[in-house]
């Protein structure tokens, strides 16, 4: 095991560990880093933050070798250091705790760890990696158990086992990928407590984030980048969120959404005893209630993969129920088709809007026009009628502001957020008694995020019912009127969107069973 | 039937069954890479031909054995280079190196046929064969069967308890993973395909050198696809997968034994059984899978490109 020598650092402290000097980095198309400075100190919690496409991923893939930049110096503890692969920034004492884990779900945590390793030759000594890891895990108060498999674990404790993949091989610089994404709550603060503790034993920490809340609360320094350049490296005591949000975004950003209170109207959804499987057959949804009324927003919280996808699939038709009834509007539709139900009025904003939500090789019309081509006006017969339909498509375009080179343009060619604005258009316009809405604002900048924000309030004032099902906690909690929290397929408990406590939602996100409503 | 019988029938079944063992682990090894090789039949045929081939001209079975595992380990590369290298699909390029191997053993193996060639006679184990029971079954046998008696436990072993197993098992279940962490996704599919196409080169020559000496075009006779499904049947482990080749060598062997002890069953019908059986056996074994939670290596017939999820 390479060991990590930490006490001698105390004096040391405040040295420049990494620096990156004018670094540019060309895409076809794009200058994804240009001329970005960067440094980094020993001892301290750096922030890096920007919005989605700002340069944050790409600047650390060039601090971990994946990338080369075309212009540039780095220096790692005053020394010039070319990487060519992740292995030589590995030798030099960095590590990446990558957002999307690289883990191999069916192999231990132990040989996790040690994959990769020129030791041992050949043969495994499972115990002694195994006696290192859990040294590791107790020295650096990660806990997790050695033996177990990577698909046994949260995704809480899978982050544990990065982080100790990292520091096994002696990294004194950890990067981490928009670490909170997928945790709880209680899960989050755990893991700063890790962090600090890192810090103290002389570790350096970068920390990219979009969080402007997490990144004050965490974050000794605080370096903005915005379009591939850096806005400004700050201390964080010295700044506040407004100001980091116009440094991120470029201009001033609203905090506060305007939810008016409203009175809500009939109950639209009713959801009575849901069972329905995961696509390996295990049971995914246990005995499901639930209500959504007309000019309310419900909101899901959760985890993810604790039956968010199979509800909302459940719920338009697109996979069976095993157990249970959903009624809209009074009418039962628990056996209808995925088509009997748009045409009831439920409208989808699915999960991946590239796979479920739009057809990549279609144009802006037809992708309008999904979901309605076989009625009047666009359906004349058995044939599909155009020029109708480009008038449809041209007027919810601009309706919704979708920026595309023109109404011909592939769907795969748009940005995500006007991908997600297109979906928009043609899941908003039918007026639909029901919005099922799930992982609106995923991979969306501020802008985009806020303009699908304030369109399922417009839509929830026009009297639909919206149910909003995310792992965005901030998000569920700044627009709903309830929410509810689902864990391993059942509803933990509900509370009311104004006096949600936070805490009270991780623990129920965390499978703690609160007093439920009804 | 007697003891005579079941000791003869279980000997020819673990003779029958010792070709597909072969097949059956190289393939294995190839798909815990995460590369569908359907090429083993061709590769098996271009084995057995070219084993014989070498055999016969230089009067040495064993040169004929080395010959054909190189044969088939260069067929394989073909494979190797078109899947890894150019990301064609897997399935389409496997399919083509067997009709190609097909082909090509056939045309290689004009002037072979019905000629006479070595062979790997019978090593009777002194000590061992004389065990009650077990000894006739086990240890009157070529070579190239107690090979196998090496081979399997020792290709658990290396897949499970050795550094280069867990890299291996990395790359077919994740190679994104496996990349970041510093194993060559590309060099370790090459060298494990190549390493199923050796075996299946031995598998082949096994039928033409000691299980059915001579030459005889399509002589597999389907093993090859055989080993396809036992790499299923037996959840990507050498042991179970020995065991699956045993059992069809079983079915295979019975169609003889009963003819010989005058049941009367039509040849063909019996012919048919072994084949019959591989498809019983893969649907019990696939449900199996379900219930149990466990399957295929999880990148198994995708092309790896570095950059894309």
């Amino acid at each position: 095991m390479v060991s990590t020598s930490t006490l001698q650092t105390v004096s040391r402290e405040n040295e420049i560990v990494v620096s990156m000097r004018e670094v540019t980095k060309r895409f076809p198309g794009v200058v994804a880093n240009d001329r970005v400075t960067f440094e980094a100190r020993r001892g301290e919690i750096h922030a890096l933050l920007g919005e989605n496409g700002a340069g944050k991923s790409t600047l650390m893939n060039v601090l971990t070798g994946l990338y080369t930049p075309e212009e540039g110096e780095i220096a790692i503890n005053g020394q010039p250091a070319q990487f060519r692969s992740p292995k030589d920034s590995i030798a030099a004492g960095i590590g990446m705790v990558h957002q999307h884990f690289k883990l191999v779900e069916t192999q231990t945590v132990t040989e996790n760890v040690i994959l990769g390793l020129d030791a041992p030759r050949f043969r495994l000594d499972m115990s002694r990696a195994e006696a290192d890891v859990a040294k590791l895990s107790e020295q650096y108060g990660l806990k997790i158990d050695p033996k177990a498999y990577i698909w046994q674990l949260s995704v809480g404790e899978q982050q544990r086992v990065e982080i100790i993949k990292a520091l096994y091989r002696g990294a004194q610089i950890l990067i981490l990928d928009e670490p909170t994404a997928v945790l709880t709550p209680q899960e989050t603060e755990e893991l700063f407590i890790t962090l600090r503790d890192m810090v103290a034993k002389g570790h350096t920490i970068i920390f990219i984030s979009h969080k402007l809340d997490e990144v004050m609360s965490i974050a000794d320094r605080v370096t903005v980048l915005r379009g591939g350049k850096v806005v400004a490296t700050v201390n964080a005591r010295d700044t506040n969120k407004a100001e980091l949000a116009e440094m991120m975004v470029g201009r001033p950003v609203l905090f506060r959404l305007d939810r008016p209170a409203l009175e809500p109207g009939e109950m639209v959804l009713r959801v009575e005893e849901l069972h329905a499987e995961n696509d390996k057959g295990l049971p995914a949804l246990r005995g499901i209630s639930f209500y959504v009324r007309a000019r309310e927003i419900v909101g899901i919280a959760g985890v993810s993969g604790n039956g968010q996808s199979e509800l909302a699939e459940a719920l338009n038709g697109l996979r069976p129920i095993t157990r249970g009834r959903i009624f809209l509007n009074g009418r039962e539709i628990t056996t209808l088709s995925a088509r009997e139900i748009i045409d009831a009025g439920v409208a989808h904003v699915p999960e991946d809007r590239h796979t479920d939500g739009s057809v990549g090789d279609m144009n802006l019309t037809e992708n309008i026009i999904l979901k309605r081509y076989r009625h009047p006006p666009i359906a004349r017969g058995p044939v599909i009628d155009w020029n109708q339909a480009r008038e449809m498509s041209s007027e919810l375009v601009s309706r919704f502001n979708v920026q595309a080179p023109g109404l011909d343009t592939r769907a795969r060619l748009l940005s995500g957020g006007n991908l997600q604005k297109l979906i928009l258009a043609r899941e908003l316009s039918a007026e639909p008694a029901l919005i099922v809405a799930m992982h609106p604002t995923q991979g969306l900048d501020v802008g985009a995020t806020e303009y699908v924000r304030q369109v399922l309030l417009e839509q929830r004032a026009a009297g639909a019912a919206v149910l909003l099902i995310s792992e965005d906690l901030d998000e569920v909690m700044q627009l709903s009127d309830r929410i509810l929290v689902i864990y391993e397929g059942e509803i933990m408990g509900e509370a009311s969107g104004e006096k949600a406590d936070r805490a009270q939602i991780g623990l129920m996100m965390a499978g703690q069973r609160q007093e439920v409503g009804y | 039937m007697n003891e005579a019988f079941i000791i003869a029938t279980l000997a020819a079944a673990i003779r029958a069954g010792t070709p597909v063992v072969y097949a059956t682990i190289g393939e294995i090894f190839a798909e815990r890479a995460g590369v569908l090789n359907l090429g083993v039949e061709g590769m098996m045929l271009v084995g057995a031909v070219v084993g014989f081939m070498v055999g016969v001209n230089t009067g040495s079975a064993t040169t004929g054995l080395l010959a054909a595992m190189i044969a088939g380990g260069l067929l394989s590369l073909i494979h190797a280079f078109l899947t890894v290298t150019l990301y064609v699909d897997q399935v389409v390029s496997g399919l083509a190196l067997t009709i190609f191997g097909t082909g090509l053993s056939a045309f290689l193996g004009q002037d072979y046929v019905g000629v006479s060639g070595p062979q790997f006679a019978a090593l009777k184990i002194p000590v061992l064969s004389q065990i009650p029971f077990l000894g006739p079954i086990l240890f009157e046998h070529d070579i190239l069967v107690y090979l196998t008696f090496l081979l399997v436990p020792l290709a658990g072993y290396y897949i499970h308890r050795t550094r280069p197993g867990l890299h291996l098992r990395a790359v077919g279940e994740n190679p994104a993973t496996a990349d970041v962490m510093g194993v060559s996704v590309a060099r370790t599919r090459y060298f494990y395909v190549f390493v199923g196409g050796v075996l299946a080169g031995l598998a082949g020559a096994n039928l033409s050198l000691a299980y059915t000496p001579g030459w005889i075009e399509g002589m597999t006779a389907g093993r090859g696809w055989i080993a396809v499904a036992l790499v299923i049947f037996g959840f990507w482990q050498p042991g179970r997968a020995m065991l699956g080749a045993y059992l069809f060598g079983g079915v295979q062997s019975l169609q003889f034994s009963l003819q010989t002890i005058g049941v009367v069953i039509p040849v063909y019908f019996l012919g048919m059984l072994p084949y019959v059986f591989t498809v019983l056996v893969l649907i019990i074994a696939t449900q199996e899978q379900v219930r149990r939670h466990i399957g295929a290596p999880a990148a198994l017939g995708i092309p790896y490109k570095r950059g894309e999820r």
